[in-house]
């Protein structure tokens, strides 16, 4: 059932969406991709199809460019091969449409600049000037604010929203993060691991507002990961990068031993919990390095 | 000529607004006080200081050898600012893909570098210009006396360019201060933006350096902006109340050093220090009071879930 590289069309997982909604439009497309860095291509042949409304993983081993894949989907870095369609245009920066939020470290606890201002620049930070109080803008303004706090509803962060973000725990600005990348209603989030760095309670509770986020706005989710099991049971496709290859589909079908004894070329166990939490070991012999970094059971 | 300070605050200013040299100083403070608090605002929010304080110490071989050369002074500062604005901008910065959000990593060694080498230019100059050792002492720490009524108009144009350069810039500069990866997502050339900001801090300190010399810029740059950050978390406020203070303390400066033996560059820097203090010192204050009383909470269990880091 998993295609490989290059021949990945999801035709008949696409409309796999929780609830049996039949998946909506086209949001992103890849066509023969390959990305390179350094002169090095560091992935190729990557062919995939992402639908409105999709609630979608990329794991893969450290750097096998999993976050050029995202930059390569919001034309930060452009692609070496192949075509891309992203909401029906060449990838290109500057797309209101698409939300992005980088991989980081937390902000120091030193930045003194509160996290509605935060949420603010997401609304109209690329627009050159100030924003005027006088009279006939203060309508747009209102707008403005009246979006950023509907958006801090809804991610829940009314609490600290007022307070300097430097001040916030890892996961409550990492809840402000969300809530800039998606204040301009975007069609596309594209989330660079969102989860890593934060204690279990904020994964799951993360996890759970992107899921949400996902179905109540109808917004395709592309996010990675270093650890599957927080947003498994959410996911309806994964994307497994691998120097060997790539491989889509739905993650009981991606996530099997065989799959990624193949992209790894070694064998590879994946064994469940009772809780369904899957757990990747390698063989006992295998060089540390080529481990995939998938899971550190609890 | 009498300057006696007395108890009435009314016949005090009267009388030094009297002095032609004095209401110059006064007006070139203003001008300068304005651009230097909403520049250093930013500069403090981008954590540029190391640049900024670099720039200040730029204009110095400027100003010395535009003397030598017998030129203006302001030519010598304005040019010298803003061509160096232009080299560290130029530098390649080691932008670890990870650096922190909320601001740029400093600028290193070769900011450093290029400091030391201005600095010893400025002496070459001056040692080149027999004679010049009384202007030396106010290239370095100020001066209110001599401000030309032609010096305020150039003041006054490059404040006003700089001030509408930096609303022009608004909301990207801070986006791209902020969080610079997301912002050139978003389409944000923050490379231009920064190199734009650059420039803008050369203007401010070359202006600035005019006042307080170059050696004392940073009273009027950083110490308004770092009180205001303390003092607000809210981005709009903290540039209105970093002009204000620095307003201020210019004002009380250059009255102080009209009244007093000691000269502006001492006193604006001793104001500036005064209220970066009070500032820090409310902050510490109001946070203790934030957090106390101290409410019941049960022990943050440590759990495993970073363990990937």
């Amino acid at each position: 059932m998993n295609r490989h590289a290059g021949e990945i069309a999801l035709d008949a997982t696409a409309s796999r969406n929780l609830d049996g909604v039949v998946a909506g439009r086209e949001v992103v497309w890849l066509s023969g991709a390959a990305a390179q860095m350094g002169g090095q291509t560091i992935w190729s042949d990557v062919s995939l199809t992402v639908r409105a409304g999709e609630f979608i993983a990329i794991l893969g081993p450290n750097g096998v460019g999993k976050s050029t894949l995202l930059k390569a989907i919001l034309g930060l870095v452009p692609l070496a091969a192949g075509q891309a369609r992203v909401l029906g245009a060449r990838p290109k920066t500057g797309n209101a449409a698409t939300g992005y939020l980088p991989q980081r470290r937390a902000f120091d606890p030193g930045v003194r600049v509160r996290g509605v201002d935060i949420v603010r620049l997401g609304w109209d930070g690329d627009r050159w000037g100030v924003p005027l109080p006088a009279l006939p803008w203060a309508h747009r303004s209102r707008i403005a604010r009246q979006r950023v706090r509907e958006v801090i509803d809804l991610v829940g962060a009314q609490s600290y929203a007022n307070r300097p973000i430097g001040q916030s725990s890892g996961g409550e600005q990492q809840r402000l993060l969300i809530a800039q990348a998606l204040v301009r209603r975007p069609e596309l989030l594209l989330l660079d691991e969102p989860l890593d760095s934060l204690d279990v309670t904020s994964q799951a509770s993360i996890s759970a507002l992107i899921q949400s986020v996902c179905r109540s706005e109808g917004v395709a989710v592309m996010l990675v990961a270093h650890d599957v099991n927080p947003i498994l049971p959410y996911l309806d496709q994964v994307i497994y990068l691998s120097r060997r290859g790539v491989v889509m589909g739905p993650p009981e079908e991606v996530i099997t031993a065989d799959t990624l004894s193949m992209l790894y070329g070694t064998p590879i166990d994946v064994l469940r919990d009772h809780a369904g939490r899957l757990v990747v070991v390698g063989q006992q012999d295998l060089p540390l390095h080529r481990l995939p970094r998938l899971r550190h059971s609890p | 000529m009498t300057t006696e300070l007395n108890w009435n605050l009314v016949d005090d200013i009267r009388q030094l607004l009297s002095f032609h040299f004095m209401l110059n100083a006064l007006r070139a403070g203003t001008i300068v006080a304005g651009v230097a608090g909403a520049v250093g605002y930013l500069m403090v929010l981008r954590r540029q200081t190391f640049a900024g304080h670099t720039l200040a110490l730029i204009g110095f071989p400027g100003a010395a050898g535009a003397t030598w050369l017998g030129l203006n002074t302001a030519v010598g500062y304005f040019g010298f600012c803003v061509a160096g604005a232009l080299i560290i901008s130029a530098l390649p910065r080691r932008g670890a893909p990870n650096a922190g959000l909320g601001g740029f990593s400093e600028e290193s060694a070769a900011i450093g570098t290029v400091q030391a080498f201005a600095l010893a230019c400025g002496f070459l100059f001056v040692s080149l210009y027999s004679g010049f050792l009384n202007g030396l002492n106010s290239l370095l720490f100020g001066t209110i006396i001599g401000i030309t009524d032609q010096q305020i108009l150039v003041l006054l144009i490059a404040g006003a360019g700089c001030l509408l350069v930096l609303i022009l810039l608004g909301r990207p500069l801070l986006f791209s201060t902020i969080d610079p990866e997301v912002a050139r997502a978003k389409g944000v050339p923050t490379r231009l933006v920064g190199t734009a900001f650059l420039v803008l801090l050369g203007v401010a300190a070359g202006g600035t350096s005019q006042i307080t010399g170059s050696l004392l810029v940073f009273a009027l740059l950083v110490a308004p902006a770092a009180a205001a950050t303390r003092l607000t978390a809210q981005p709009a406020a903290g540039v209105a109340l970093s002009i204000m203070l620095a307003l201020l303390i210019t004002w009380m400066g250059e009255a102080f050093a009209f009244f007093s033996p000691y000269p502006i560059g001492f006193w604006v820097t001793t104001l500036g220090f005064a209220a970066f203090l009070l500032a820090t010192a409310y902050r510490g204050i109001a946070d203790r009071i934030a957090r106390h009383p101290p409410i019941p909470y049960p022990p943050r269990r440590v759990l495993s879930g970073s363990a990937g880091r």
